[in-house]
């Protein structure tokens, strides 16, 4: 069995903690991290807007702002794997995140990926990064909470029947 | 014909700035245009004497104030403020975010929004990285308050520099008039930006950052920079011009740093200000031949809150087509006859409007997207969305404020 993990920033310790607990010792895993390159673009790109002004001297080159994002991913990668502590693949990825992820499990049979979005109920509790996942990935996917799942009394009362209204 | 030939340089010099290409500089390109424009006689050579020495002392300004900026950078000013972030955030987005709030908008006030964009944006994006958060919504705060911060004083935006000499008002009333429209500007970045990006500001499992590895507040340029707020407030007071304020903390600034003289001279970007000078005399040969007209034709008369708006929003839209140093360039000249309100609607246009397009005009987005293209494709319909959330209420939020403020102060 091949698992990937998606780990970003917000919510890869509940999906390691997770992962920790639903894989069989035998699946061969790996911690995914996908840098979203359009922030690096914004924050290089604005002196572009500065009308005539000189072309940055050194700080803001784009390669710095990928070296400083690179060594995020591997740190991050890197407590991901003390933190699940067994043996496991690290895969470093850019571009588009919802993208990445998905072609990423291209071989796998799992992912684990957390919900994003703004964790309230009803049809938008997905944000738009979980629900591409969801829908694209070609495997099995086990969606974790970030917290403690709602209670099942969070459920609010059911609509009335289309046909009692009015009548 | 004279009107088709200064539009004309005016594009070119503009493309050649757009463009940035190494073999046709912008400068280089702006202050041809302009010596030809004399030399065809579209302009006299009064007419761009007298543009040139109606620009200068503002040019002076500017370079005082580059110069001052690259002497906060070159003290350690913006890797502290990074460290100061980082400690206080205790690792929490949402505090990290109030943070770069709090700086990149002190940033643009005194130190332009040059300085927030080219030396303080890199930093809150290491900044996130270090502390293992999403550095999307930091980004986004900088890059926004870059613009919307930069209502507060003549000295925050190149385009207030040049508003603030036509339109006669003193120093410390142009930032009584513009207080209220700023903060009004800052609570709505907060509110759309916070919104926008909630899940990424959850609290997460990132661990707080290390206090011994915090770098201190350089003091020295600190208290200059405070100083120099006491000067340029004391300065109408006193009856001097607030460019001698500015020079003298340039000056102290860069007696304390010891750079090389060309670095000095680097820093205060001479091209830059060839350019805008140049583009200056362009485009005042062009106001005289039909531009100004035109522009008069388009903008409404009177300072009441319905024509307020509208400056505002005629500002925004020519800022997003041609950037906003050219916008100000044109539009003043007709909006300066106004008085105070009219120049001061129309900084809130020109200000905030380039939030739509996230390098500061059309223009520069395409070319920007046709250089890129064989990149990685970059996502602009976010910041774009973003940027329209943000603008609309900002410009009209802000002219009411002005409006108000311009009946009490």
């Amino acid at each position: 069995m091949r698992a990937v993990i998606w780990i970003s920033e917000e919510t890869w310790m509940p999906c390691v903690r997770h992962a920790q607990e639903l894989l069989p010792a035998r699946a061969e895993v790996t911690l995914l991290h996908v840098a979203p390159s359009d922030v690096e673009e914004l924050a290089a790109g604005g002196p572009a807007g500065l009308l005539g002004r000189r072309r940055p001297p050194r700080p803001p080159h784009e390669r710095d702002l990928r070296a400083v994002s690179d060594a995020e991913a591997r740190q991050i990668l890197e407590a991901a794997r003390d933190l699940l502590g067994r043996d496991c693949a690290l895969a470093a990825r850019r571009g588009r995140v919802e993208r990445e992820v998905v072609a990423a499990c291209a071989d796998a049979d799992l992912l684990v990926a957390a919900r994003d979005g703004a964790r309230k109920l009803g049809p938008k509790s997905l944000g738009p990064r979980a629900r591409f996942i969801v829908d694209h990935a070609p495997c099995t996917v086990v969606l974790v909470w970030p917290e403690d799942p709602p209670g099942i009394d969070t459920i609010p009362p059911p609509p009335p029947h289309r046909g009692d209204t009015g009548h | 014909m004279s009107e088709a030939t200064a539009l004309v340089v005016l594009a070119l010099s503009l493309a050649a700035a757009v463009t940035g290409s190494r073999w046709a500089p912008d400068w280089a390109v702006a202050v041809g245009g302009a010596v030809l424009l004399v030399a065809l006689g579209v302009t006299s050579v009064t007419g761009a004497r007298h543009a040139l020495a109606s620009f200068a002392p503002t040019i002076g300004f500017l370079a005082a104030l580059l110069v001052l900026g690259d002497g906060c950078r070159r003290s350690g000013l913006f890797e502290a403020l990074g460290s100061t972030m980082a400690i206080g955030s205790r690792g929490r987005p949402r505090r990290l975010l109030a943070l770069v709030f709090a700086a990149a908008a002190g940033t643009t006030v005194v130190l332009s929004l040059d300085a927030t964009v080219v030396l303080l944006t890199p930093i809150v994006f290491a900044t996130a990285a270090g502390l293992r958060l999403s550095s999307r919504p930091h980004v986004y705060a900088c890059s926004h308050l870059a613009n919307t911060a930069s209502l507060l004083l003549p000295v925050s935006n190149l385009t207030n520099l040049l508003a603030f000499h036509a339109s006669g008002l003193s120093f410390t009333r142009f930032a009584a008039l513009m207080a209220l429209p700023w903060l009004a500007g800052l609570a709505i970045e907060w509110i759309v930006l916070t919104r926008a990006f909630r899940p990424e500001l959850l609290p997460t499992s990132a661990q707080a950052p290390d206090p011994e590895r915090s770098r201190p507040l350089p003091r020295f340029a600190l208290a200059v920079l405070a100083l120099t707020l006491v000067g340029f407030a004391a300065s109408s007071l006193i009856g001097i011009a607030p460019v001698w304020v500015a020079t003298l903390a340039a000056l102290v600034m860069t007696a304390r740093e010891r750079p090389q003289l060309s670095e000095v001279v680097r820093a205060a970007q001479p091209g830059f200000l060839a350019f805008v000078l140049a583009l200056a005399v362009i485009v005042t040969a062009a106001s005289a031949h039909g531009l100004s007209s035109a522009v008069d034709s388009l903008l409404p008369g009177g300072s009441g809150l319905l024509a307020l708006v509208a400056i505002a929003a005629i500002g925004a839209v020519l800022a997003n087509l041609v950037n906003n140093l050219p916008a100000t360039l044109i539009v003043l000249p007709v909006v300066a006859t106004g008085g105070a309100g009219p120049v001061l609607a129309m900084l809130i246009g020109v200000n905030i409007g380039p939030n739509v397009t996230y390098v500061g005009s059309l223009a520069t987005l395409l070319w920007r997207r046709i250089v890129h293209a064989h990149d990685e494709t970059v996502d602009i319909a976010e910041f774009v969305r973003l940027g329209a959330l943000t603008v609309v209420p900002a410009l009209v939020a802000c002219t009411v404020c002005l409006w108000l403020a311009l009946q009490v102060v």
